[in-house]
């Protein structure tokens, strides 16, 4: 390439200015852009106090958000653990939006901030613009504007109905937040050209296909007709349907326009946020792993001195260190040491010739292409599907991961699986299965309404691995389900095999 | 790349929302106040700080796996013994394997936050009212606010009024036809030149006698005359302030014990702060006695411990000695508490009331008898024990033209209950007085 790599020191000792900044950022999006060929959202990098870390916590990082008690309480819980010592705040939030806002606190040392700028702004960036979650999912130019409106919306409302008859509202619609997510796009209704090409496929299929020896076979009575009316009534409704705000939002009898319009605001952010659920380990991940490659570079090229080198190093060694499951400060499995240490394995396994790699990895071990790749799967992939396609038996064996069976009838746990031969494929697929949010997530869905009858929904929970519901709160859920419903509410849980438990509410105080 | 600069834009974002759940757990963090008072040191109270209230009351449920039932397989790292088919007892709290962290931390029996000190006192004094505030002493100069209160014709020249003085120096030399300095000079120069020129004699008579008296009036009207001066007006008006002296009688000797001595202890923080939330300014004076009583500070009052008989006068005496020579009546709103287990020596008590009768009710806004008990054991029911004889004493005096309240304590969690029902907004008419039992 033909630019000079070198230069002079970015910065010596703690302090920085915002020319410093400018020259970190300069220096930054070089190597990001023209080394690892990193394509970006403009950056828009803004400075806050500690204060502000915390009111922007308290918003799910949002630069602006409409007001509810529920922020309140987070803003709360988080300031008394600051205040108290007992968790440090993030160096930064960044937040998928085009431009693309990364929030750096003031009291970042001049390395803190390039390796937040690097993290964020190049790391994180990248992830957002290129991952097919995100560009399914969210719309990051619009997202600001939307939230713009959302406020304003929510404070009208206020001013119109009341602030008890909104909060009520965004009390039930919270509740039902994590079942108002899209999972799968709809179906979108077919334009007349396609609709012609399919019937021509269609017809050259069954032209293929065409054998008058099935004329001459019995006709069998469709299913479907034996119950037409229940069939007909679902498929008006749209039923089954897992999307229960929406389902909501369309179809809840009493509702008035505002209070849809409420709900429809909580699905669309909740549906915003889900595409960061299925990615932390590859989003986290890819911004580590891209960070720590530029302040390498950085340091190789003498921009950074040793100190603030080693000042790096202590930090990031922090993030991504995985205790072990005995360990006090154990809370389950870090997704920034996972995620760095997988795409560390997938540059080492594009270089290797070894033959376990070339077993494990047929298609990319010693391909010498290791950026291509990363590249590839930061676009295409998701936690779940990238831990199966990726995760090494060397990286097995590296963080000695072992699988429990933990069945509650049974006094023990089993060990099912080691970091051995036999166990790395089951390892792999459990530990996948671990971040595939649609199988964490309970699949509840609404089946069912009488709407000439007594119009009670049915909700079915369908049970995997006779996992059910906390009733507690399963219980207050459907008392908000059946108030935004307005009749009354029954929730099955059930798989197969058996039925577990059935819920039912009656609205208390149903939304009119 | 743009970089912004945050830090200035106004804070206080989330304050709204701080806001909003707070009104939300109301009852819940008014409870948790009253518990958090209650065990909390006398100056202490007055900061504000943490309180739990129950996670349940501002729970926000969802749909969530419990940890119950079922089949789970989690995977962990760091393998150090274990091998394929092992069998590991399950670990004792239920699911245990750590993998389904119920989704934001709750399932914690508690809430904890800080409350700032503001929001802390304002559930502590909810709806609390002294009586007789209406009394303010006006106090001197330290607390003036000096505002402009328009002009005036007399004052220090710091603080002549320019524009002002010209305004009326002006329209005062309109009226009066004073010529201006343009006339006198045309004059002088018409003069000039019909001097050069030589010609009409007549004419230049005339002018010279014109500019003479030109300039006569010229000196007879000035162009600033004393009539013109203006000068701005400072008003002082002095800022009612309210100061309060507190005044806090403890019986020392070996019959109280500590438990007594903290109840009465909890009763006089509260007034304090209440006090200084009402009062700009707040003394308190620390007046202990047995057979004889002295003024010390705070430390000694609570902690050390004479020996001696009880003689309540004594301490009378003191506080209507202090109050006479550093609190005069006039300028301090004077409020007694005093805290007794109700023993004292049976020929004092006449005395007591007396001294009381005469001299520190007449003077006091508030003067609150707190009778404090050994615990909950002692006491069955309110008529169980014999009364003292210091409260039959004292009870003569009760009424509603003389504000003194008094009440029984035996159990910390009382003093709450009992401050508010002392203090609790009463109608106006029914006046200063306390109630006995």
């Amino acid at each position: 390439m033909g630019f000079e790599p070198g230069g002079p020191l970015l910065f010596s000792g703690q302090d920085w200015s915002f020319e410093t900044l400018q020259r970190i950022y300069g220096a930054v999006e070089r190597i990001a852009h023209d080394e690892l060929g990193l394509d970006t959202y403009p950056n828009q990098v803004e400075v806050i106090t500690s204060e502000q870390m915390l009111d922007a916590y308290a918003s799910t990082g949002m630069p602006l958000f409409y007001k509810h008690w529920s922020f309140g309480k987070q803003f709360l819980r988080n300031e008394t653990l600051y205040r108290k010592g007992w968790q440090g705040l993030a160096y930064e939030i960044v937040i998928n939006s085009s431009p693309c806002i990364v929030y750096i606190m003031e009291e970042n040392s001049a390395t803190m901030q390039t390796l937040v700028l690097a993290h964020a702004a190049f790391g994180h960036n990248h992830f957002f613009k290129n991952n097919h979650t995100f560009r399914q999912w969210t719309d990051a130019s619009a997202i600001l504007d939307y939230l713009a409106f959302a406020k304003k919306y929510v404070t009208a409302c206020e001013d119109r109905y009341g602030a008890d008859a909104v909060e009520r509202l965004l009390d039930s619609a919270h509740a039902l937040m994590n079942n108002g997510i899209h999972r799968y796009p709809g179906k979108h209704a077919p334009d007349l050209l396609s609709e012609e090409r399919r019937e021509q496929e269609r017809r050259a299929h069954d032209e293929r296909l065409y054998n008058d020896l099935w004329r001459t076979l019995p006709k069998k009575r469709s299913k479907s007709a034996e119950r037409p009316e229940e069939d007909r009534r679902r498929a008006l409704l749209g039923l089954p349907e897992e999307n229960i705000l929406y389902f909501l939002e369309k179809t809840a009898p009493r509702l008035q326009g505002w209070q849809r319009e409420l709900i429809r605001i909580v699905r669309q952010i909740a549906q915003y946020f889900y595409p960061q659920r299925q990615t932390k380990v590859m989003n986290e991940g890819c911004a580590t792993f891209v960070h720590y490659k530029i302040m390498g570079r950085l340091h190789e090229t003498g921009r950074i001195t040793d100190g603030a080198y080693l000042e790096f190093l202590h930090s990031h060694t922090n993030v991504v260190t995985q205790p072990d499951y005995d360990d006090p400060r154990y809370s389950g499995i870090n997704p920034y040491a996972l995620g760095f240490s997988m795409m560390q394995e997938i540059e080492r396994v594009c270089l290797s010739e070894s033959a376990e790699d070339k077993a494990a990895h047929p298609d990319i071990a010693g391909c010498g292409d290791p950026y291509g790749v990363l590249k590839d799967a930061w676009a295409n992939y998701r936690d779940e599907s990238f831990v199966m396609q990726f995760l090494s038996p060397r990286l097995i064996r590296k963080h000695r991961l072992f699988r429990l069976v933990d069945d509650q009838e049974e006094d023990e746990v089993l060990v099912a699986s080691i970091h051995d031969e036999r166990g790395y494929r089951d390892v792999r697929r459990s530990l996948s299965r671990h971040f595939d949010v649609s199988r964490q997530d309970p699949d509840i869905q609404v089946v069912d309404v009488d709407l000439a009858g007594d119009r009670r929904l049915l909700v079915r929970h369908n049970v995997v691995d006779g996992v059910t519901l906390d009733a507690g709160d399963a219980q207050r859920v459907l008392r908000h389900l059946a108030d935004l419903w307005g009749y009354s509410v029954r929730l099955v849980e059930a798989d197969e095999r058996a039925t577990y438990a059935t819920h039912d509410a009656e609205p208390s105080q149903a939304f009119r | 790349m743009h970089i912004i600069d945050r830090r200035l834009d106004p804070g206080g974002k989330s304050l709204a929302n701080r806001q909003r759940f707070i009104r939300r757990a109301r009852a819940l963090v008014r409870q948790a106040v009253r518990e958090a008072s209650g065990s909390r040191g006398i100056r202490e109270v007055d900061e504000g700080g943490s309180v739990s209230i129950p996670a349940d009351g501002v729970h926000e449920p969802s749909f969530h796996r419990g940890g119950e039932t079922g089949r789970r397989e989690p995977v962990l790292p760091g393998n150090k013994t274990y091998v394929q088919g092992d069998r590991i007892a399950r670990p004792p709290q239920g699911g245990g394997s750590g993998s389904e962290g119920s989704p934001d931390g709750e399932g914690e029996d508690q809430f904890r936050f800080i409350l700032s000190r503001e929001e802390f006192l304002e559930f502590f004094l909810e709806d609390l009212e002294l009586p007789n505030l209406a009394k303010r002493q006006i106090m001197g100069d330290a607390q003036e606010i000096r505002r402009p209160a328009g002009f005036r014709t007399a004052g220090p020249p710091a603080a002549l009024s320019v524009p002002r003085t010209l305004r009326r120096s002006l329209s005062r030399r309109i009226a009066l036809r004073r010529p201006s300095s343009d006339e006198i000079d045309g004059l002088k120069r018409d003069i000039e030149a019909l001097e050069k020129s030589g010609r009409s004699a007549r004419r230049l008579a005339e002018l010279k006698l014109e500019l003479e008296r030109q300039e006569r009036r010229t000196r007879t009207i000035p162009f600033i005359d004393p009539v013109d001066l203006r000068y701005r007006r400072i008003e002082v008006t002095p800022e009612p302030v309210a100061r309060a002296a507190m005044f806090c009688l403890m019986d020392v000797s070996a019959s109280m014990d500590e438990h007594m001595k903290d109840l009465a202890k909890r009763f006089f923080s509260l007034l304090y702060i209440f006090l200084t939330r009402r009062y700009r300014q707040v003394e308190i004076v620390f007046i202990r006695h047995t057979h004889e009583a002295k003024e010390v500070d705070e430390e000694t009052f609570f902690h050390s411990r004479l020996s001696g008989g009880t003689v309540i006068s004594s301490a009378l005496d003191e506080m209507a000695k202090i109050a006479a020579e550093r609190f005069p009546v006039n300028q301090w709103n004077i409020y007694g508490a005093q805290a007794s287990d109700g023993d004292n020596l049976s020929t004092d008590n006449a005395r007591s009331v007396a001294l009381l009768r005469s001299t520190i009710l007449p003077m006091s806004q508030f003067y609150a008898y707190l009778q404090v008990g050994h615990g909950e054991g002692e006491r069955v029911g309110v008529f169980s024990r014999q009364e003292s004889s210091l409260w039959r004493a004292y009870q003569q005096l009760v009424g509603p033209d003389l504000p003194l309240a008094m009440r029984k304590v035996d159990n910390r969690r009382d003093i709450y209950p009992i401050f508010r029902e002392l203090f609790e907004r009463k109608d106006v008419h029914t006046g200063s007085g306390g109630h006995g039992v």
